[in-house]
């Protein structure tokens, strides 16, 4: 157990992250989300009505 | 005693276990470890990998509807090509944007999409000793995709759906073409589900030990990017499917062209990640390539996870309704992060290959390792025919045209699709069809037919897609706009010499579609007819020359990793980079000259 969690501690923090899948998984799904489609609705929403002529 | 082609194959094998392919497998007997279980799998004869039959069964099927798809997409593609060569100008305008929203369809999400959830089951069964997950979900996923495919042709052959790929909104098409592609999205969902169930079932039982395998890592990217790609799919096109039915309003267009993109930009990010995981994977089948430093190589991947899919930004850079703020993050500062991924994953697969030549033998000069590499094998011709063209054309091209000032002058231009045919189909098909060289052979266990036209398949495919890409970035340059069947009107506009550009276009196209057509029928005849190698390893398409020059890495040092023919080949590539950007600046100084 005690050398389980050695070697834990011993694997930097990046090679965890690119042996977790689901980490992976999670902030690839949320910083487009946040980037891209998130900020860019919010832009959208922003944009008056056009007035009609 | 062993034929030549047993000993060739055997070095294979070892290369599979050693390099990017092979998982360090427990044989500690649990019941989701291929190699312990009692039925349900085998040895490949030629690999020594373990084949999980459930997951054989779905590669074959999706593989050969890819097939299919690409056949449907490539005859659509060279009635277009006769059509934008202006001399012959072969359809009418309905017809020509029926064969071009087939052709998107077809080439752009359905060849792919099944094409990937083959190298996706493949990945996370045969490379990590795992069984697939389940085969109902499998069959959920098929039935699905496949259904969803089959309506999307049907209305788009009876002429009601002539919306193109992107099916901009106010154009409406049939409610049966958003259903099926709606059905097409989520059935390529639950295929990957089933991957990532694999992944965690494999995970949970050890079926293998450390980290995946760099191309089930490289599949795993392409898997999170899919995710994000089809949940804007459903986002967007679940509405539209709505308004058609006339159940809601008609949703907002630019709100529709934003998220569209969330699934039309990423959908071919998928494709990028799976692309380069097969690089790596044929690089090992073909020379024994070892990646230079996994590490690197799966920071890159992670960069791809991070930050390509907010490069979908840049198909709206001249949309009024976002800002430029966002418009320049999304498409420069963090896109280049996926670019400097693309640029190292350029740089580690040649790398990778000129580390296994030299360490046969191959030292003399600069470049002896290149000449003396497998070019017989059409797998090896194809990812470096791929990795040229993608990075050459398509990655050039697509980080200038990504830039918002310079997307001004190319915006809606010939350019456009002069670029995304490198990518996706110089690169990303073309890979794919080097990898199908592999796949038929192990998975069907049937070797090629009529070898020598197998050999010259990748050539011609990738010389004719060259020449269609530059004729169209060429006549894109002089003005000549995208999705329109017929430059007459505006003939004297653009001047005498854009007609070479579309003859350039024609003759690539004719050509491309002559090297599809060949591999089409190669494949299908293969699988006809092809001699069966079960119980033998597959006949080698030619290995390069061992010379018997071992370096290990002990005794070798820093000498076993010196790339001085890849360095030079980056220069070259980073000095085109920069002329072609420059003159694109100095393009758009010339739109607004100063007095």
């Amino acid at each position: 157990m005690e050398k389980a969690m050695n070697e834990q501690e011993k694997t930097h923090i990046l090679q965890r992250l690119m042996d977790n899948p689901w980490a992976l998984l999670v902030l690839g799904v949320v910083i487009p989300l946040l980037s891209y489609t998130l900020w860019g609705w919010i832009e959208l929403l922003r944009v008056p009505p056009a007035p009609l002529p | 005693m062993k034929s030549e082609a047993e000993n060739e194959m055997s070095d294979v094998a070892s290369d599979v276990r050693e390099c990017t392919l092979g998982a360090d497998t427990t044989e500690s007997s649990n019941r989701w470890s291929l190699r312990t279980l009692a039925s349900g799998w085998r040895k490949c004869d030629s690999t020594g990998l373990p084949v999980c039959l459930d997951a054989q069964f779905f590669i074959r099927i999706n593989a050969v509807f890819a097939v299919i798809f690409l056949l449907i997409g490539g005859i659509a593609a060279i009635l277009l090509a006769l059509t934008r060569w202006e001399t012959v100008n072969l359809l009418p305008s309905d017809w020509f944007y029926r064969m071009l929203t087939l052709h998107g369809l077809n080439m752009l999400i359905f060849w792919i999409l099944f094409f990937e959830i083959a190298v996706l089951y493949f990945a996370c069964t045969t490379l990590l000793n795992a069984k697939l997950f389940s085969r109902k979900v499998a069959w959920v996923s098929f039935g699905m995709m496949a259904v969803g495919a089959g309506m999307v042709n049907t209305v788009i052959f009876q002429g009601q759906a002539d919306v193109l790929l992107t099916s901009y909104l106010p154009l409406l098409a049939h409610p049966a073409f958003y259903l099926g592609i709606i059905l097409v999205a989520v059935g390529t969902l639950v295929g990957v589900f089933n991957f990532f169930a694999t992944l965690y079932m494999a995970r949970r039982y050890r079926t293998y030990i450390g980290s995946v395998p760099l191309v089930t890592f490289g599949a795993t990217a392409a898997a999170i990017i899919a995710v994000v790609a089809l949940l804007h799919g459903a986002i967007v096109m679940i509405p539209t499917f709505m308004y058609s039915m006339g159940w809601v309003g008609q949703p907002d267009p630019m709100w529709y062209r934003m998220i569209w993109w969330g699934l039309g930009h990423q959908s071919q990010q998928v494709n990028v990640a799976a692309m380069v995981a097969i690089w790596y994977m044929v690089a090992t089948l073909t020379t024994g390539a070892k990646p230079l430093n996994e590490t690197v190589c799966r920071g890159a991947f992670v960069l791809y996870i991070l930050f390509i899919n907010i490069a979908s930004a840049h198909h709206l850079l001249v949309d009024p309704g976002v800002g430029a703020t966002w418009k320049i993050w999304n498409t420069s500062y963090a896109m280049y992060l996926a670019v400097l991924a693309s640029m190292i994953h350029g740089f580690t697969v040649p790398a990778s290959v000129e580390v296994a030549m030299r360490r046969n033998g191959h030292i003399k000069g600069i470049f002896g390792w290149l000449t003396a590499a497998p070019w017989r094998n059409p797998a090896f011709s194809a990812i470096v025919l791929s990795v040229v063209i993608f990075g050459f054309i398509g990655g050039i091209t697509g980080v200038t045209l990504g830039t918002q000032q310079i997307n001004i002058i190319a915006h809606n231009t010939l350019r456009i699709p002069g670029h995304f045919h490198a990518t996706v189909v110089g690169g990303t098909t073309l890979a794919f069809m080097g990898l199908t060289y592999y796949v038929v052979p192990l998975l069907f266990r049937k070797d090629y037919i009529l070898k020598r036209l197998a050999r010259i398949q990748p050539w011609l495919f990738a010389g004719g897609i060259t020449l269609m890409s530059v004729g169209k970035s060429f006549a894109g340059s002089m003005g000549v706009a995208r999705r329109t069947s017929d430059i007459e009107p505006a003939a004297e506009a653009y001047g005498a010499a854009v007609h070479v550009f579309l003859g350039m276009l024609g003759v690539g196209g004719v050509l491309a579609f002559l090297g599809l057509l060949l591999f089409v029928l190669l494949t299908v005849g293969t699988l006809l007819i092809g001699k069966s190698n079960a119980g033998r390893p597959m006949e080698c398409w030619g290995k390069p020359v061992d010379l018997g020059r071992h370096d290990t890495p002990s005794s070798g040092g820093e000498e076993e990793h010196k790339t001085p023919g890849t360095v030079i080949l980056v220069g070259i590539f980073l000095i085109a980079f920069a002329v072609y950007y420059f003159a694109n600046w100095t393009a758009l100084a010339d739109v607004w000259p100063v007095r």
